[in-house]
């Protein structure tokens, strides 16, 4: 018999609903590989005495022939996501042990359709990193190893806990966000699934602020369906965010396994790089070739503002982030440094309490937005994010969906990359665009690299058309048959 | 365009943050490094583009004023670092 931690998402809510095992049992189960699994850092608080008395409760519902869709469905929450009464750090120092009074709109809608929460997941500082190194709890360990070798890699960020958890099979699935790629490059890193939908799709309500116009939440999850299982119980009108959209949303799972015959997808040119190894490469030339067998039409597209993307990101999610950032001020919540004056607080709290990545983002925040600069960088970029969004506009115009590599290499170790900031940015080559166009996208493993590391390949959809994207993935998902899961070493 | 040491103690300063002298240098480095890259947007046309401030083109919406929320003092100063008698305890401003 396979272990209850193997199930996939949907498969739990068939055996939960047919009483094949109860919540309880299931999530005992994730518990004993969560505490088994403590070297991956993955979680940053365990709330197992919460995850069972929720687990008990969905069993009674399930008994009663009642609940929701995701009824007794142990989960991670990512860090950043607040929980009400549950400490939420957003993997910084400066919230302390801040304990939230409310929950968040995103987490909420997950406990009202039955979900049972497991704990806290890693994340890098403020989601601000690719690779979860900037996190004040330490970095999180992939559970994917080069093929014989013990070298400790990242997981990629910002939902490095996220990703590795889903990976490790120590939650059957979990919530992350996505500012620049934080759900779609750790899930290619992972061998998970990641979907960022469309820009005000979930609420941002009650998720600790990075940069407000670019955030965006989502999940992570071992297969198509299981992120399609997830996305419809996070998405929805929240007035309570003013940029929530205030559209239907539909049941997302419909749309896994519908044929994508005649559909037209797009092969932006510009998406290969230099220096781009040759297995991502292939790796790209075989989705193309799945999705031809499977009856799609390919048409080469052009977005010619692509290689501005990444800078003008650094910009703009900076000076928003400068901005959401200045509410760490030591008065309200969080640590505080004491000094002779309210200067001296502010300023010795936040160096305290921030990290040096967060730090580096505030500065060039303040910095592009200061008197004298705001024209040259932050409005610049802000022209730069149009033109982006109208190459995709374009490209829509003759395609249905666009298809490119998620990340420019497989998981990289744990240091390689945290000497440069810039190196670090680049991870994210692929996946900024769209959180600058506030379009969907989503990440599916396609397989493994010649050091058996897997790699993801990306679809990218129109505004509000995550059904196809989700039709599309499942049908890559059916072609690569990816199977592999991490040889356990933890 | 290179920033020096004192560029960054003026945006340190702007942004409350306390950075030690023997800092500076480094992160003028490293700020220098990020903005020289992020020179290249010069390249690209944007004369006559308006600036994109919001991902999804829809206007704000409005709702009635009125209070949907409040009377909570004792939730929001659950978590304040000191606080006395329904207040939250801060340096003293003004002399």
């Amino acid at each position: 018999m396979t272990s209850l931690t193997d199930l996939t998402l949907k498969d739990a809510i068939t055996g939960l609903r047919g009483r094949a095992f109860s919540s309880e049992e299931i999530t005992r189960a994730h518990l004993e590989a969560i505490e088994n699994a403590r070297m991956l850092n993955a979680f940053v608080l365990e709330t197992p005495e919460r995850a069972l008395e929720m687990a008990r409760s969905s069993d009674k519902r399930l008994a009663d022939g009642d609940g929701g869709p995701l009824e007794g469905a142990p989960l991670g929450v990512k860090d950043l996501f607040c929980t009400k009464g549950v400490r939420s750090t957003a993997g910084s120092r400066i919230l302390g042990d801040f304990i939230p009074t409310y929950e968040s709109t995103v987490t909420s809608q997950l406990w009202r359709d039955g979900a049972v929460m497991l704990g806290k997941l890693n994340m890098d500082e403020f989601a601000m990193g690719s690779s979860n190194e900037t996190s004040a709890f330490g970095p999180v360990v992939n559970p994917w190893r080069s093929r014989g070798t013990n070298r400790a890699l990242s997981p990629g960020g910002s939902s490095g806990g996220s990703a590795a958890a889903v990976a490790a099979s120590l939650v059957l699935g979990a919530t992350a966000t996505d500012t620049g790629g934080s759900i779609r490059q750790p899930a290619s890193l992972t061998g998970t699934v990641g979907m960022k939908p469309t820009y005000g799709r979930c609420s941002r309500w009650g998720v600790v602020a990075f940069a407000s116009s670019l955030d965006q939440a989502g999940p992570l999850a071992k297969t198509v369906a299981d992120a399609a299982i997830l996305l419809t119980s996070m998405s929805g009108h929240d007035s309570k965010d003013s940029t929530s959209l205030a559209v239907d949303v539909p049941d997302f799972a419909d749309f896994v396994g519908r044929s994508v015959k005649g559909l037209r997808i797009g092969v932006p040119k510009e998406y290969r790089v230099d220096g781009m190894p040759p297995e991502i490469d292939a790796l790209w030339s075989k989705g193309v070739a799945w999705l031809e067998d499977a009856g799609c039409e390919i048409v080469e597209v052009s977005l010619p503002h692509t290689r501005y993307a990444l800078p003008a990101y650094y910009i703009i999610a900076p000076a928003e982030a400068s901005s959401n950032l200045a509410r760490y001020d030591g008065m309200r919540y969080g640590l505080r440094v004491e000094g002779a004056t309210l200067n001296e607080v502010y300023e010795a709290t936040r160096a305290e309490g921030f990290g040096e990545e967060v730090k580096r983002r505030i500065l060039i925040g303040a910095y592009v937005l200061s008197a004298g600069y705001f024209d040259a960088y932050y409005l610049k970029a802000l022209k730069v994010r149009r033109r982006i969004a109208d190459d995709f506009t374009a490209a829509f115009e003759r395609v249905d969906a666009l298809l490119t590599p998620t990340a420019p290499s497989a998981a990289f170790g744990l240091g390689d990359n945290s000497a440069d900031p810039v190196a670090m940015y680049l991870n994210d080559i692929f996946t900024v665009t769209v959180n600058l166009a506030g379009l969907p996208a989503i990440s599916v493993p396609g397989g493994l690299d010649d050091q058996g590391l897997p790699l993801g390949l990306q679809l990218i959809g129109r505004a509000l058309d995550e059904g196809t994207l989700l039709s599309l993935a499942a049908a890559l998902e059916e072609a690569a048959a990816f199977g592999e899961k991490p040889k356990r070493w933890w | 365009m290179a920033i020096d040491v004192d560029t960054v103690r003026k945006v340190a300063k702007l942004a409350h943050i306390r950075e030690r002298e023997d800092r500076l240098a480094p992160l003028a480095r490293e700020l220098s490094g990020i903005l020289g890259w992020i020179e290249q947007l010069r390249e690209v046309d944007t004369e006559g583009v308006e600036p994109m401030t919001s991902a999804v083109a829809t206007a704000l919406p409005m709702r009635d004023d009125v209070v949907t929320q409040g009377g909570d003092a004792a939730g929001i100063l659950a978590n304040a670092p000191r606080k006395v008698g329904g207040f939250f305890v801060v340096p003293k401003v003004v002399e």
